[in-house]
């Protein structure tokens, strides 16, 4: 097996940056923005070209028929069913939480997905129409999908997000703060964030198609987890660069050398652009050999997707029917 | 000896308007009649076949959103494109069929006679097919004809150009987009036609032409669920079983009574028709 990327920690975080994790062995307490910085700056630099040529090989791949199913089934329970347009209304979170607890209402096999995802002033529509079919409810919050407003409005935001029922908050880390270089704010919010979740999970979206370098994503994935995050997010889907492969590659290792060097599990969750279930099982595929098996479940891999879940559904029934199928053997969103 | 090296073509699948070898990477070599070697030609898979049907699914409501006129002017278009090449396409069907350069350039020519004549049915299949019926109460009652969408075409085995163009300008003049297997032996024809409707203003995906074994791809062609027709014309033995597999979806089938007999034209063209009945008030 060709290991071009798959740097672990040993290697990914050169002799500063190792200071502060072997002398815990947990999650290092960022007590000042040096210090944050100086752990950032340890990170090894990802090997682009490594990157870009290992997804692409790990694309390659053939899933046969068994295993094929159980991949799609896995996807399907995987997804963040999700919908986040202006145009929502109560009615069509009413249909996608029924779609989203019965995927295919023909076929009881199907899992429910992992989650329904909407913005925060419909979450109590959500909560309603799912009942207690085991679906969580995510929310994204502070001022999706831009992240530009003051700390107190997104705070307002995340909290109306769970009073109103939310399971699962995502917030957006606020890019342009990142990227002119104050990673002392963009930490402080996803803390402030953190605790006003209290226990509802945090995924902290990136927004990589926005952060423009590999190095940056690797960074910013460990300035998320550092600062508390469950899950590490590609993208919000609303701008035209979301979640790729290589982009995949490279948050997966460092949710796989976090967790190797502080014990803390982080999911992933890759979100924009994913439309067909080939798509979806080559991310399998990435997640199964960089992160390992232990991230092929929901609770530490999702896909954020809409559409996705209807081509996932009819490959599945052209696998035990033997004939292609219409697309609209299944509801539209 | 020449002074060029030859500058040899593989012929490729055409699929939503761009010329794709097969997902599967397979090839295979095509005799002229005689019996050598005459070109390699793209092998199709049941996935290259899925992927037409998806463009073409796509491409038909451009299609039909088109006005009838400028479909009738589009179809014109591939007319003029294979009339500057008729002369390639005369190799061709020779090598094809094994039979003279002259009869070969009259087949050509009438090959592209019917794509006129075709192009000049697109605006009249409504007053042909359609009409106005008289009902007992104060209304107007039409019957409109409306294409049935995608269509799958197993395109004569022997004749193949004038026999390609019939089996798939049919479909097309009609509204319906199309998803053509050519002939297995004798492919090339059909794929230069393919490969001009790419430059005659078609909308891309509309007009699908796969190369391969008929065997694997006609069986996949007629189970699948999102094409609503089926042209048998070079089914041969196998039209029986293949209409079976289309049943399964409920398909319109068409199958072949031989090419050129009285009456095929309006049988073609009525095959992948639907009627849409529309009831209006008379006006108070």
């Amino acid at each position: 097996m060709d290991q071009v990327t798959t740097t672990p920690l040993r290697s990914a975080v050169g002799a500063e940056g190792a200071v502060w994790f072997a002398a815990t062995n947990a999650v290092p307490r960022v007590e000042s923005e040096i210090q944050l910085r100086s752990i950032l700056a340890s990170l090894s630099g990802v090997d682009a070209v490594g990157a870009e040529a290992r997804a692409a090989k790990l694309a390659t791949r053939s899933i046969k028929r068994a295993s094929k199913l159980a991949a799609l089934d896995l996807a399907i329970s995987m997804v963040d069913l999700t919908t986040l347009e202006g145009a929502d209304t109560p009615g069509r979170i009413a249909s996608l939480c029924a779609k989203a607890a019965r995927p295919d209402p023909n076929d009881h096999a199907v899992p429910a997905v992992a989650a329904v995802c909407v913005y925060p002033d419909l979450v109590a529509s959500a909560k309603r129409f799912l009942g207690d079919a085991p679906v969580a409810v995510a929310s994204v919050a502070t001022a999706f999908p831009s992240g530009r407003a003051s700390l107190s409005v997104k705070l307002a935001d995340v909290a109306e997000a769970v009073a109103a029922g939310a399971d699962e908050v995502d917030m957006v880390i606020d890019r342009g703060a990142f990227l002119s270089g104050r990673l002392g704010q963009v930490f402080d919010e996803i803390v402030a964030v953190k605790s006003a979740c209290g226990s509802a999970h945090l995924k902290v979206i990136l927004e990589t198609g926005e952060l423009v370098t590999y190095d940056n994503v690797r960074r910013a994935s460990w300035l998320a987890m550092l600062a508390g995050a469950d899950f590490i997010k590609t993208s919000t889907g609303k701008v035209p660069v979301a979640a790729t492969p290589p982009v995949a590659l490279v948050m997966l290792e460092a949710a796989r050398d976090f967790a190797e060097s502080t014990g803390e599990v982080v999911g992933v969750k890759l979100a924009g652009g994913i439309r067909s279930a080939k798509d979806a099982i080559r991310y399998l595929v990435i997640v199964n050999e960089t992160a390992g098996s232990a991230w092929l479940t929901p609770e530490r891999f999702r896909f954020g997707a809409s559409s996705l879940l209807n081509d996932l559904l009819m490959q599945r029934l052209k696998q035990r029917r033997g004939a292609y199928v219409r697309p609209d053997e299944f509801s539209g969103d | 000896m020449s002074d060029r090296l030859d500058v040899r073509k593989t012929y490729k699948l055409v699929v939503n308007g761009a010329f794709t070898r097969s997902e599967s990477g397979r090839s295979y070599e095509v005799t002229n009649a005689a019996g050598e070697f005459w070109a390699n030609v793209a092998q199709g898979s049941r996935k290259d076949l899925r992927d037409a049907v998806r463009a073409a699914r796509a491409a038909q409501a451009k299609w039909w959103a088109a006005t009838a006129y400028n479909r009738g002017q589009v179809i014109y278009r591939l007319a003029e494109m294979a009339e500057s090449r008729r002369a390639e396409l005369a190799e061709h069907v020779a090598a094809a069929e094994g039979i003279d350069p002259a009869a070969a350039a009259a087949s050509v020519g009438r090959g592209i006679d019917r794509i006129v004549w075709y192009a000049g049915w697109t605006d009249k299949v409504t007053q042909v097919f359609g009409g106005a019926n008289p009902v007992a109460g104060p209304f107007f009652n039409f019957s409109l004809p409306v294409p049935c969408g995608v269509v799958g075409v197993v395109a004569p085995e022997d004749s193949s150009f004038e026999g390609f163009v019939d089996a798939v300008l049919a479909p097309l003049a009609t509204g319906n987009a199309v998803v053509a297997i050519a002939s297995e032996t004798r492919p090339t024809p059909a794929i230069l036609l393919g490969e001009m409707t790419t430059t005659a203003d078609v909308p891309a995906g509309l007009c699908n032409v796969l190369s391969g074994r008929r065997d694997e791809l006609a069986a996949a062609l007629c189970t699948h669920e999102d094409v609503d027709g089926v042209d048998l014309a070079g089914a041969g033995d196998a039209a029986g079983a293949l209409a079976v597999l289309a049943a399964g979806s409920i398909k319109r089938v068409l199958r072949a009574r031989g090419h050129g007999r009285a009456g095929d034209d309006a049988r073609r063209l009525r095959a992948f028709i639907e009627t849409s009945t529309v009831w209006h008030t008379i006006g108070q």
